[in-house]
């Protein structure tokens, strides 16, 4: 692999930068591997990268149906952020921003992490509860976190409306300064590429159409590309479709389907230097290097697998923004999309073993998986590798919703995805 | 958005007096007590999800606030009918594949 550095531009930029090499093979499956990952997203790619990097199984494809990157991870708002209640949500988030820190240098590949801090706003004295509670939670944990009031607030981002004559007036938010953003594409791209120089094998545009189970157990994937593909284990990390795959292997997920749109404005000159972020009047703002403000809020109500949204949620979303920002009134909307996000009952992932043996499950992400890519791969590439459960992705077994084990960050988190 | 048929109301209103409420037609284990885990996790939480046809309860809470069933379907957001709660739905009822038997709810 073709290292990249200052000096490498350089020379490159001398020579009309005609010379850079691919980024990553266009290669012919083999008919036998390790382990499969199903799905080329970040999580998959995560996934693919640490089992070749820490764990030395190099003989893995990822099998995508469609781009590299191309659902989710290129569609989401990009937050990072780790400042969950509960422990077992805090400790997976905790872990995925730590790989975050390091993540650039690791992969070779600027990802564009900006540590520029996020707001979690709240209106009203229950909201500002909820925040002291989590603030403290979070320090528990070693998670760096601080309930400011109004005043704080507003010198952290001056252009917000803070004044009490608001419909919402903000009492107070929760901080967290090591949280941010980073860029979705590159975070994809880099995964891909430093997935692809320990040698496993990406597989774009082939779609899995079958999972081979034999007796109970995996033994491979039906493709349409190129037929069947034989491996050990397999790990599908495909979001919005894991209902579908979890169908062909004979069982049925807590999981339902649902649009999330997201939108970005025109590029406007810096103006908002950190992620501001409110569950009350739901909506969550951040400025784009290139300029552009990006904006998301919630999910639609009803499932859907139709990757755009309703005309009422971005309605409500905008309504949201401007009561906050009444600067951004005027300010023109570029583009605007949806992707296909899987909720699980308790808003928090599955990471699990499944009924089949040697398949596993990384889904049900819900609204908040970017922020997890880090964390999410390593867990599972190391249960992959070992096929049993790393010790953060325990609680996060499809089993839970039997036993009652939630890990309801939901309910008692009062955190926007 | 949607243009949802209220058949309490018999009218096409938007989507913005309406609420999702969910999947239709999951009937309540009649011996809550006798279910095991698995059984009463099923009921709780478990949910067809299909890509494709979906029977599904809605409440028309800026309306006649009373609930009543969809079929729809998830890819292209069509809607084909709706129906009273305790009813079945017309056609196309049934998602492809699904040969369960619809227990009224």
């Amino acid at each position: 692999m073709q290292r990249y550095s200052a000096l490498g531009l350089l020379t490159q930029g001398l020579r009309h930068h005609e010379n850079w090499q691919r980024v990553w093979r266009n290669p012919t499956p083999k008919k036998h591997y390790d382990v499969i990952v199903v799905g080329g997203g970040g999580h998959g790619l995560a996934t693919a990268y640490y089992l070749a990097k820490l764990h030395g199984v190099t003989n893995v494809a990822v099998v995508e149906k469609g781009y590299l990157g191309g659902g989710n991870t290129g569609r989401n708002t990009t937050i990072v952020r780790s400042n969950y209640l509960w422990d077992e949500a805090a400790h997976l988030y905790e872990h995925a921003m730590k790989l975050w820190e390091g993540l650039s240098q690791d992969l070779n590949y600027n990802v564009m992490f900006s540590q520029r801090g996020v707001l979690n706003l709240g209106h009203t004295l229950q909201d500002m509860r909820d925040i002291q509670r989590r603030v403290n939670a979070n320090r528990l944990n070693g998670i760096d976190s601080e309930a400011l009031d109004t005043q704080q607030v507003q010198e952290l981002v001056p252009i917000m409306d803070c004044s009490p004559n608001t419909r919402y007036p903000i009492l107070g938010a929760s901080w967290q300064p090591r949280a941010g953003v980073a860029r979705h594409d590159a975070v994809a791209w880099g995964y891909a590429r430093a997935a692809d120089a320990l040698g496993v094998d990406l597989l774009q545009q082939t779609e899995v159409t079958d999972l081979i189970v034999e007796q109970g157990t995996v033994k491979g994937v039906s493709t349409a590309r190129y037929g069947d593909l034989y491996a050990e284990r397999v790990g599908c990390v495909v979001a919005g479709n894991s209902g579908v795959l979890a169908k062909m292997a004979g069982f049925n997920l807590p999981l339902e389907s649902h649009p999330l749109q997201a939108l970005v404005s025109e590029p406007i000159k810096p103006i908002l230097d950190t992620v501001v972020m409110s569950n009350h009047v739901h909506g969550y703002v951040s400025q784009s290097d290139k300029g552009d403000l990006v904006i998301g809020a919630g999910i639609d109500s009803y499932n859907g697998y139709g990757q755009r949204g309703s005309f009422p949620t971005i309605e409500h979303t905008l309504q949201a923004i401007v009561e906050l920002f009444p600067i951004f009134s005027r300010v023109r909307m570029n583009r605007q999309w949806g992707g296909i996000v899987d909720t699980c009952p308790d808003a928090c992932p599955i990471i699990s073993k499944t009924p089949v043996q040697n398949l596993f499950f990384n889904c049900g992400w819900g609204t908040g998986g970017f922020k997890a890519t880090t964390g999410s791969g390593h867990v599972f590439a190391a249960s992959l590798a070992k096929g049993e459960m790393h010790p953060l992705a325990e609680p996060f077994s499809m089993f839970r919703f039997h036993t009652g084990a939630l890990v309801d960050e939901h309910g008692a988190a009062g955190v926007a995805h | 958005m949607l243009h949802i048929h209220c058949p309490h109301c018999g009218e096409h209103r938007e989507e913005d007096e309406f609420h999702y409420k969910g999947q239709a037609h999951i009937a309540r284990p009649l011996d809550p007590e006798s279910c095991t885990d698995e059984q009463w996790g099923e009921y709780l939480y478990f949910r067809d999800n299909p890509r494709g046809l979906h029977r599904e309860v809605w409440f028309h809470s800026a309306g006649c606030r009373k609930f009543f069933n969809v079929v729809r379907d998830t890819q292209t957001y069509e809607i084909h009918e709706s129906y009273l709660i305790g009813t079945q739905p017309a056609g196309r009822g049934t998602p492809d594949g699904d040969s369960t038997e619809v227990q009224a709810s």
